[in-house]
């Protein structure tokens, strides 16, 4: 079964149109990266996926779960990480990590789950410390952990990796690739293009809200004759 | 260079949506003072009495010459019944029956009796001004025949002299017949027993609600709404948990507050005043329906709050936000305290009405009053505000809304039900 399928996805804020009919699937446990400029269309697309947003017209499924009709069902599987999340201020990371996990699960899975939440996010003494002394790198540690330590079936990670400095960055590259060992679909955008092409198993290259070009990395710079993937996708815009 | 700082303050401060609740809610008071009335023009009006002289001496006709001059009268007869009959149709504030035996009563340097049954429509306190009036007339009475006393050297017992009348006092209110009290008494007896719910149910309104639109302010400034929009839970259940949070904040903050402001209630009570002697006391059922009629509109209240609150962009906007909130709580107490709801105009009824937050508000005078259809009416009607506006709030929650500040596009009712369901 597919984790994700979009057909013919358009998505319209009043007149303006930010997504023009994509389509692309996403594999069970693959890294399936969208990649474009800043107003391309990805965060778009990764909120209606993630069933925070309306469908103009198009279909979405996840793990067979068509949207909206079965957004309930769908967010049992989910786990989405917006670009700029926070956590409660006022919470302590631990707090906010229980928080979340009772909406999945009840005895020994929420102590499970936490537990996850504790390793994912490696805090150590600081997650009984409040989020509001939390460093950026800190906070998007406790998010990532947060969003994979329920185990979801396809975590939609956008921009997992924005803001943060190499050492952060790299660790969370590597707890997105141990999910995925674990089975997990992963989609996720960027606008860093090297990144992805180090992360993603397939990438879909996004400008005005269409999918220009898709496939591996390799594939991309060779329909582009590029050395890597940010000179295709400016070869691929021209 | 100042001045290039105040226009940019100025053009990030005076924007159209702080300007809207502003002018709608001026436009409102306004008009409800308007609605409401003069106090000044209502105190200058000659009350409407009617007159029983069974005594026809000198010093009843020195009452009735006075009352003649400062007061329209509408019955001069000899029958109290059809006196009092006359002043209900003429919506006068009472009729005054001097008895027979009161010339010769001052003669004998006793005190004469004026007999007063008031006929008293509501209690607020604009509500007294008319019946205060009256009782300014007997006040005027009392002098004159004291000046007669003086003049003529009637008596020389300086009690009679200062106070050559006495009242005996019946108000007819609301199909009660309270023996000894005069309408402002009444008043002041309700309003000491009825002002503390006004106020708690403000207090809570203010409080709780300014916490649910701060929430949803700080959800979208701390960028935790988008998460909690994608956790596996029913948006209703969102909407609902997010007002019980907000209502035990609130109910805990008007607590610590009302601990002081019952202390400094206290002060002005009297504590002598046994409303049962009265027919005015409530029962058990009545508190019940009290507290009924404060946790729906609490909870109704907040309903909107929730719904004003995904306006909210940020905290700061939230702020404004409660600006309504806190001027429809505010015009509820107002209106309440100086009217009551059957003495104010039919616009105003309607608007008082509308205002859930008015309900428990006047609920504690009509129970005392017998008056459960308004009690269990505002009750029913607070009840379907809150469902209705829960029902907005979901519906939001299941838009763009919250997070584009737009509606992808309107959705016929049927749709709507069922996206309602769904959630």
């Amino acid at each position: 079964m597919k984790a994700v399928e979009v057909r013919g996805l358009v998505k319209d804020y009043g007149n303006f149109r930010a997504i023009n009919g994509i389509s692309f699937e996403v594999n069970e446990g693959e890294i399936f990266g969208l990649i474009g400029p800043n107003g391309a269309g990805k965060t778009t697309a990764l909120r209606t996926i993630a069933t925070l947003l309306q469908i103009t017209s198009g279909s979405i499924a996840v793990f067979g779960y068509e949207l909206p009709k079965e957004a309930a069902e769908a967010r049992k599987i989910i786990s989405y990480l917006p670009e700029e999340a926070g956590a409660y201020k006022n919470l302590t990371g631990m707090e906010y990590l229980n928080f979340i996990a009772k909406f999945f699960g009840e005895g020994e899975k929420f102590q499970d789950i936490v537990q996850r939440g504790l390793e994912i996010s490696n805090l150590g003494e600081r997650i009984n410390d409040k989020v509001d002394t939390y460093s950026k790198g800190m906070t998007r540690r406790l998010l990532v952990g947060r969003a994979l330590m329920v185990n979801p079936r396809l975590a939609i990670l956008d921009e997992p990796t924005s803001g943060l400095d190499v050492v952060n960055a790299q660790e969370v590259r590597r707890i997105i690739n141990s999910a995925v060992e674990a089975g997990v679909a992963v989609l996720l955008s960027s606008h860093n293009m090297l990144e992805v092409e180090l992360l993603c198993h397939r990438i879909a290259l996004i400008n005005d809200g269409k999918i220009i070009a898709s496939g591996t990395a390799e594939e991309l710079k060779m329909e582009y004759d590029a050395g890597n993937i940010e000179e295709a996708f400016v070869k691929a815009i021209k | 260079m100042i001045g290039n700082i105040i226009r940019k303050e100025f053009k990030e401060l005076f924007v159209i949506s702080t300007l809207i609740p502003i002018v709608v809610i001026a436009i409102v008071y306004g008009s409800v003072g308007n609605m409401i009335g003069n106090i000044g023009e209502t105190m200058k009006e000659k009350p409407v009495i009617g007159i029983v002289d069974m005594d026809n001496g000198n010093f009843s006709d020195i009452a009735m010459s006075v009352l003649t001059e400062r007061a329209e009268l509408i019955y001069d007869g000899s029958d109290t019944e059809d006196g009092l009959e006359e002043v209900r149709k003429g919506n006068g504030v009472g009729l005054l029956v001097i008895p027979e035996d009161f010339s010769q009563n001052v003669y004998a340097n006793n005190p004469g009796e004026i007999e007063i049954y008031w006929i008293m429509r509501g209690a607020g306190i604009l509500d007294s001004i008319s019946s205060g009036v009256g009782e300014g007339l007997v006040q005027a009475v009392n002098q004159e025949i004291s000046k007669t006393l003086i003049q003529q050297d009637i008596s020389s017992d300086p009690t009679l002299v200062l106070n050559p009348t006495i009242r005996s006092d019946t108000t007819f209110f609301k199909g009660k017949e309270i023996e000894g009290l005069s309408p402002s008494q009444v008043s002041n007896m309700l309003s000491s027993q009825s002002i503390v719910i006004p106020i708690v149910v403000m207090m809570l309104i203010i409080m709780a609600g300014s916490s649910v639109i701060s929430s949803m302010g700080l959800e979208k400034e701390n960028k935790t709404l988008e998460t909690l929009l994608t956790l596996p839970v029913r948006r209703s259940h969102i909407v609902i948990g997010k007002m019980v949070g907000s209502a035990l904040v609130g109910m805990i903050m008007a607590a610590i507050y009302m601990i002081g402001f019952s202390r400094y209630m206290s002060s002005f009570q009297s504590s002598d005043i046994n409303l049962a002697n009265f027919g005015l006391a409530l029962s058990m059922q009545d508190y019940l329906l009290i507290g009924v009629s404060l946790f729906i509109a609490l909870l109704a209240g907040l309903s909107l709050c929730i719904v004003l609150g995904t306006f909210a962009k940020n905290y700061r906007s939230a702020q404004a936000l409660i600006f309504p909130i806190t001027a429809l709580a505010l015009i509820s107490v107002f209106i309440t305290m100086f009217k009551d709801f059957d003495t104010i105009p039919a616009v105003l009824q309607v608007l008082v009405f509308a205002i859930p937050f008015s309900h428990p508000m006047m609920a504690m005078r009509a129970l005392m009053l017998d008056n459960y259809s308004l009690v269990i009416g505002g009750i029913a009607y607070t009840a379907v505000f809150m469902v209705v506006m829960v029902w907005i709030a979901v519906r939001i929650f299941n838009s763009d809304r919250l997070l584009t500040g737009s509606v992808r596009r309107k959705i016929g009712l049927g749709r709507l039900a069922l996206g309602f369901r769904r959630s």
